[in-house]
């Protein structure tokens, strides 16, 4: 069941449409990841679903409530991270923790949610004496306190150290496979890797792209393989009936589906060549490579993704 | 959203207030040692028969005006922008829970500034008459008549801003109200000055508390119009997140 349907959306914000007829859906026990450069319309949306912000048009549900008008029936159900602040600087851990667990009716126990997020060891330190990285992750406890069923973390990870960020992922993983729904903001195409089930790529205030990071991931009929600089590709392509392009010195791209034969060929190729092969990838691109796609080729304003079908478990 | 919010709520409200120097100084410091420095020294002369006369109520409206008004708004301003108000916005804890939150810790700090102020002014020899009744009366209003003040500003300023122009005003409010010396110091202006709310307090504090007279209607009246004109104003212009 969708946990969060966003239909139709535009936001304006300080007269300028920041979000423009974005449609997606969100569901229980899935990271949906909403991926996309700076000023992609991330927070707005989020926010939206929060109920800080009022559509123009277009509606938002979260668990089948409107966030603006059912506030006091959704926010017992929501768990909130927002992009920054949101927490008392001259309060600690466990008293920030206790604090906001009493405004739940069945809160998780401060210690507990402590060991969770790794906060003990300081427990009783102002949040203002903490790193960057040891805010958010209280941020993300007061986000958890009240055993959410919908959780919002506007980029839960910015600016947090190596440590901090396993901590933080290993904690939304655990919550996913809870069942609880995450909408989850990054620009960091790495975070949107490691943790999405469900990504949704935003451009300009509008969805570029909607699916499993698998099927966003596939269907691309090419072989890439980085070797010398310089190699004769009109041989390799001849013998392989394909177009083949160096794009960056080395980095070469053979237009044709990554069958066994074909990469046979290539591997053949280089082998009589006596040319080191320093990397080959047939078939699943890297995120990047679609990100980059979908969001700097201005010539493509849209690609069209088939919408998701099926759930990838990890 | 329980009892046990309001409660939790208004107990770190209250931890906030007494747990930090700087507002402690506002709230204790400055009102305890104004009293006893102004009324055993002749810094000031107050044509009453005892210094700690005039000072003992002087230092009740000042710790009012310090509590529901200065502190209120440094609070509330800098929750405001460090994105406090925001988030609390997602929980449970309703605005109306968060007000009277912020209510029961404005009354609780003044009780108890209330305690030590009267006791040290009861150490210096004062006698207050029998005017509680309309003294208690005149610091609700004068309490709700800053806290709408501090609202004002903290949820239409930067936190920064508030910090200045709070205490900016809290600064001119001692010099032409009638806490620090008589209002009839003033001269022309004193006539101006009794239609502020700090002014309209020490005038009934005064009278109710140290000379035993009746509170001047014209001070029920400016207390009552601010009480109710500085929340509206507050609730009409507040917004819970800067942008």
């Amino acid at each position: 069941m969708e946990s969060i349907a966003v239909s139709q959306l535009s936001v304006r914000r300080r007269d300028v449409l920041a979000v423009d007829s974005v449609s997606f859906v969100a569901r229980a026990g899935e990271v949906t990841v909403l991926l996309g450069p700076n000023g992609a319309g991330k927070t707005t949306t989020v926010e939206t679903l929060e109920g800080y912000l009022r559509p123009e048009q277009g509606s938002v549900r979260v668990l089948g409530l409107d966030p603006l008008h059912q506030r006091s029936e959704l926010t017992p159900m929501l768990g909130v991270m927002l992009q920054e602040g949101g927490i008392y600087p001259p309060m600690a851990p466990a008293r920030a923790i206790s604090l906001f667990a009493s405004y739940y009716a069945d809160p998780l126990s401060v210690d507990e949610l402590l060991g969770i997020v790794g906060l003990n060891e300081v427990a009783g330190v102002p949040a203002k004496r903490l790193s960057g990285g040891q805010r958010r992750r209280l941020a993300l406890a007061l986000a958890l306190v009240g055993r959410p069923r919908v959780v919002f973390l506007d980029e839960p990870t910015a600016g947090v150290d190596p440590e901090g960020r396993l901590a933080i992922r290993a904690v939304i993983e655990r919550l996913r496979d809870q069942g609880v729904c995450i909408l989850l903001t990054t620009h960091e195409l790495e975070e949107a890797e490691r943790l999405a089930d469900h990504l949704v790529l935003l451009r300009a205030g509008a969805v570029v792209a909607d699916g499993t990071p698998a099927e966003l991931l596939a269907g691309a009929d090419e072989i890439r393989f980085v070797a010398a600089v310089g190699l004769p590709t009109e041989e390799l392509a001849a013998r392989l009936s394909a177009v083949v392009r160096e794009e960056r010195p080395g980095e070469y791209r053979v237009a044709r589906k990554p069958d066994p034969a074909a990469l046979a060929g290539v591997t053949g190729w280089l082998a009589e060549r006596g040319v080191a092969l320093d990397e080959l990838r047939g078939g699943r691109r890297r995120l990047e490579e679609v990100f980059l796609e979908l969001l700097v080729d201005e010539a493509q304003p849209r690609a069209e993704v088939p919408g998701r079908r099926e759930r990838r478990r990890r | 959203m329980s009892a046990g919010a309001l409660f939790a709520q208004s107990r770190e409200e209250i931890r906030m207030t007494l747990e930090q120097g700087e507002r402690l100084l506002l709230t204790f410091i400055i009102p305890i040692l104004g009293l006893i420095l102004f009324s055993q020294t002749s810094i000031v002369s107050t044509g009453t028969s005892s210094r700690v006369e005039f000072f003992a109520p002087s230092a009740l409206a000042l710790a009012v005006m310090s509590t529901a008004m200065v502190n209120l708004a440094v609070a509330t301003g800098f929750e405001r922008s460090w994105g406090v108000l925001k988030r609390l916005g997602t929980t449970p804890l309703s605005p109306v829970a968060l007000l009277a939150a912020k209510a029961v810790a404005v009354i609780v700090v003044e009780v108890v500034q209330t305690v030590v102020l009267l006791g040290i002014a009861f150490g210096l020899g004062w006698r207050p008459h029998a005017g509680a009744g309309a003294a208690v009366a005149a610091a609700l209003l004068a309490t709700m008549a800053f806290a709408g003040l501090g609202f004002l500003m903290a949820g239409t300023l930067r936190a920064e801003a508030t910090l200045a122009v709070a205490n900016g005003l809290y600064v001119v409010f001692l010099g032409i109200s009638g806490i620090m010396f008589p209002l009839s110091r003033l001269g022309g202006f004193a006539d101006l000055a009794r239609l502020l709310p700090p002014t309209a307090l020490a005038d009934a504090l005064h009278p109710a508390l140290g000379t035993g007279q009746g509170v001047p209607a014209e001070a029920w009246i400016v207390l009552a119009a601010w009480a109710v004109v500085a929340p509206a104003l507050a609730a009409w212009r507040f917004r819970f997140a800067t942008e």
